[in-house]
């Protein structure tokens, strides 16, 4: 079987705390008033237990990089769908053109 | 070419006579038996999505809508486009020939999931029974594009049925993909590199990164239509606060690779026949595999190219219509490298080479006038008439149907041991062109004059063409039953194909005709460049190869 | 079963060995998980768009949710994880007891989950915040109760997606402890169970973002 890095217990155990504390966070935070701020935080702190997840739980750390750019296309093909998309909804009301059967 | 007679030897253990009954069938996990259940389910699926055309080409021989009331010819061309897109042209090539060759041409014994690969046929068979069904009780209506409101409010149609079909149908899609993604990664022969793969699996290759990455959404957007239409939700439906618009973004986000699914595998099997029947390396091989991979990618930048009147914002719209432009590229760039194939080139006209020929011409032409389409002011006069109808069967059957009979008739040796009658095919070949441009050229020139798509009826100027297009059918549909007809003779009384009867590069034609179940009895290793046609032919020439 | 007769046992025949068998699997199953991204992905991208033109009904929408509940799920399912990585742990070195009782916590875990869920559906059902003929929505805010409508069928389909997909997940886990009990895996082959644990840990990820965008979007009501 050919040996590559695994995390240890110690390591698992360590990301299933800080898990648990971010999930904390992101519930106390979300008591504030921040505003944007209360969205970019929150998917802050759950991308980065999402990363905790991937690349320890998951083991994608240590993974071979074909299984990393996988993931990483995933992400990126859905930022593709949203992205183009919103360049729609974000850009209907630029237009000037007024209708005349208003 | 020698034609080798037919042999009074025994016959040795093929993967065909391995096992006999109807369970060594069912139950394969061999990817060669697997590919020919496909093939013999999109067979007859081709036909019933053919059925469907004659009888949307015989209304259409008159302008009244005399022969079907409206309602049956909105499910006619609904179930044609259905039955033509999930159930034929999607599985088409991936399933059948490259499930066939894909182990075989980078040296593997199977695919690496053979079961999940027999699965996958299996869901395709749940799906396509669903649909069937939908069709068998009363139809549906709403187009192959599922548009809302109509779809999840207003049809009376057996919506869910069909839509559930076509989401089982896309799971089989998936799984092959994923089947051959990881074959080829993990799969390959010692010695075989990138750069020494033939381009045919370069081509299925980025065709299954678009199965996976696209058909999913397509599924979650089918689970939404039919939650929509089961609980009266409105997430489509702009009376009850919804966007009829983000239906059509998040649909033709898959819909529009899926037509790349539809034509990379048929590019494929252009660059092996043009190869062998030119008896030259194909020209600028590099550029054809990255060109595989940039229509892949950029093939999911361009979608809303068929939203540009649906709503879309001008901006966007423009932004679409020059990634638009952008992706033709690619496509562009694989057919000039073709043509520079053929120079110098050592050309013989075999079935095969006849439809890649017609491939390259039609396909050409195919796609030319999808660019006119993703210009936005030229889109706006022809959308949704027959412009469109007339390019995208250009690029469909004039591009991928005619690559898959060229395919089919070029590894139907390696297939079932047999060669088919040459003389009759090479008559199919011409019938199916000549038919096809009767059928499709004139239908330019009426979108052009502003017949729309969809309609049972039209104005009575329309009709010396719509006359010459449903004669070019009736030609056109004798071209693909005469290949039925003598693909099934040379099983019993064709020659005995021997293992390479075109003398063709690749590790399947190493192989006997028909090959072992485990297809090599040990696993070769490859010191050689694809397309190495300068050492195949060398004894024959006379010439000294060096190195 | 000694070891390395499990090995050979399990090695397919189209493989040269065990390592390019693992590899292959292993890689098979990152490729499943990026078409779950692009399912799951189609409804994230329609709640986003929504979100950003329908934000004060999707604050009003968010704060039906029980914040308490929401976050004890995420526990939950972060424990499970934690379970599931320790079953692997356990299936490498060998020890098949061990392995049953990770894999049977996760599995309650994965069943606290979906019952907190079942009492959360409980409540909108009750409270008339399903969509369909039942649907009545009266908070004070600037919006239309068409817009809510709309968010709850989002929230509806994504976490009801989420829960199928943990339902299936309970039946992998289920599958595994039966082919454990068996003696089916051992030090050389135990790829089963990571790959399992992959896709458990995969809908862990979903409900990850599933928490914040459903349930914590704001707190104070809207203007």
């Amino acid at each position: 079987m050919s040996e590559h890095a695994h995390p240890t217990i110690k390591t698992f155990v360590t990301v299933w705390a800080t898990l648990l504390v971010l999930t904390a966070l992101t519930v106390f935070v979300a008591t504030l008033e921040l505003g944007p701020f209360n969205a970019i935080v929150a998917l802050s702190i759950a991308t980065v237990k999402a990363l905790l997840v991937l690349l320890f739980f998951m083991e994608l750390r240590y993974s071979t990089a074909l299984t990393k750019v996988a993931m990483i296309s995933a992400v990126f093909f859905w930022m593709l769908l949203a992205g183009l998309t919103l360049s729609d909804y974000l850009t209907r009301g630029w237009s000037s053109y007024v209708n005349p059967f208003r | 070419m020698e034609t080798v007679s037919r042999s009074t030897e025994p016959k040795t253990t093929n993967y065909l006579n391995a096992d006999y009954g109807v369970k060594s069938w069912l139950l394969t996990t061999d990817h060669k038996r697997i590919a020919l259940l496909y093939l013999g389910s999109i067979t007859m699926f081709f036909f019933l999505g053919g059925f469907f055309a004659m009888l949307i080409r015989l209304e259409l021989l008159t302008p009244a809508g005399d022969l079907v009331l409206s309602d049956t010819y909105n499910k006619l061309f609904t179930m044609h486009g259905i039955v033509m897109i999930f159930l034929f042209l999607i599985p088409s090539v991936p399933a059948v020939l490259g499930n066939f060759l894909v182990p075989m041409m980078i040296g593997a014994k199977d695919l690496a999931f053979p079961k999940v690969n027999l699965a996958s046929w299996y869901i395709f068979i749940t799906g396509a029974s669903f649909i069937l069904y939908a069709i068998l009780t009363g139809g549906v209506d709403t187009g192959w594009t599922f548009y809302t409101p109509y779809s999840t409010t207003y049809s009376n149609t057996n919506v869910i049925t069909a839509a559930l079909g076509v989401f089982i149908v896309g799971f089989s899609s998936i799984f092959t993909g994923l089947n051959i993604i990881v074959t080829v990664h993990r799969m390959r022969a010692p010695g075989l590199t990138w750069r020494r793969l033939p381009l045919f699996i370069w081509a299925n290759y980025a065709a299954s990164v678009i199965m996976v990455l696209g058909t999913p959404v397509l599924a979650i957007t089918i689970v939404l239509v039919a939650l929509e239409r089961l609980f009266h939700l409105g997430i489509f439906d702009a009376r009850l606060g919804g966007d009829p618009l983000l239906f059509q973004h998040l649909f033709w986000f898959y819909s529009h690779p899926a037509v790349y699914i539809m034509i990379l595998p048929g590019m494929g099997v252009v660059s092996e026949i043009i190869a062998c029947f030119s008896r030259k390396r194909v020209f600028g091989y590099d550029f054809i595999a990255m060109s595989s991979i940039a229509i892949a990618v950029l093939g999911f930048l361009v979608w809303a190219h068929h939203m540009y009147v649906a709503g879309i914002s001008t901006y966007a719209a423009m932004i679409f219509s020059m990634l638009s432009f952008f992706v033709a590229i690619p496509s562009a760039v694989k057919v000039f490298n073709w043509v520079a194939t053929l120079y110098k080139g050592s050309i013989t006209l075999e079935t095969p080479m006849l439809y890649v020929f017609a491939f390259i011409g039609l396909f050409t032409i195919g796609g030319l006038t999808g660019v006119f389409l993703a210009s936005v002011g030229i889109d706006l006069h022809v959308t949704d008439t027959y412009f469109v109808v007339a390019h995208f069967h250009y690029v469909m059957v004039g591009g991928m149907v005619t690559a898959f009979m060229g395919g089919l008739h070029f590894w139907w040796p390696k297939i079932t041991g047999k060669m088919y009658p040459e003389a009759l095919a090479k008559l199919s070949a011409v019938l199916v062109f000549v038919g096809f441009n009767l059928t499709f050229f004139p239908q330019f020139l009426l979108g052009y004059m502003g017949m729309p798509r969809r309609y049972h009826a039209y104005p009575p100027e329309f009709q010396v063409l719509n006359v010459l297009s449903t004669a070019g059918a009736s030609i056109l549909a004798i071209g693909f039953v005469l290949p039925m007809i003598y693909f099934v003779w040379s099983l019993q009384y064709g020659d005995e194909a021997g293992p390479n009867p075109y003398r063709a590069a690749g590790l399947e034609w190493m192989t006997p005709s028909p090959p072992p179940t485990f297809n090599f009895d040990e696993t070769p290793e490859v010191t050689w460049e694809a397309y190495n046609y300068d050492e195949i032919d060398a004894p024959k020439k006379g010439v000294e190869v060096a190195g | 079963m000694p070891d390395s007769e499990t090995a050979v046992h399990n090695l397919k025949h189209h493989f040269a060995d065990l390592e390019q068998q693992k590899a292959t699997s292993t890689f098979g199953m990152w490729l499943f998980l990026v078409t779950e991204i692009m399912f799951f992905g189609g409804m994230f991208a329609a709640y986003l768009i929504y979100r950003l033109s329908y934000y004060n009904a999707w604050v009003a929408g968010s704060q039906t949710m029980e914040i308490e509940l929401g976050a004890i799920n995420t526990a939950v399912l972060i424990c499970s994880s934690l379970t599931m990585v320790m079953a692997v742990h356990f299936a490498k070195i060998g020890n098949r007891k061990l392995t049953a009782v990770c894999l049977i916590l996760t599995l309650v875990l994965g069943f606290a989950f979906l019952g907190v869920k079942a009492v959360e559906y409980h409540g909108h059902w009750v409270h008339h915040e399903v969509p369909g003929p039942n649907f009545h929505f009266e908070h004070e805010g600037n919006y239309d109760p068409r817009q809510v409508s709309i968010f709850f069928s989002l929230y509806f389909a994504m976490t009801g997606m989420h829960a199928l997909h943990m339902v299936i997940g309970a039946g992998l886990l289920t599958w595994l402890l039966i082919a454990n009990a068996r003696g089916r895996f051992s030090p050389e082959y135990h790829s089963p169970v990571e790959l399992v644990g992959l896709y458990w840990h995969f809908v862990d990820l979903v409900w990850i973002y599933l928490f914040p965008l459903l349930y914590l979007i704001s707190k104070h009501h809207s203007g």
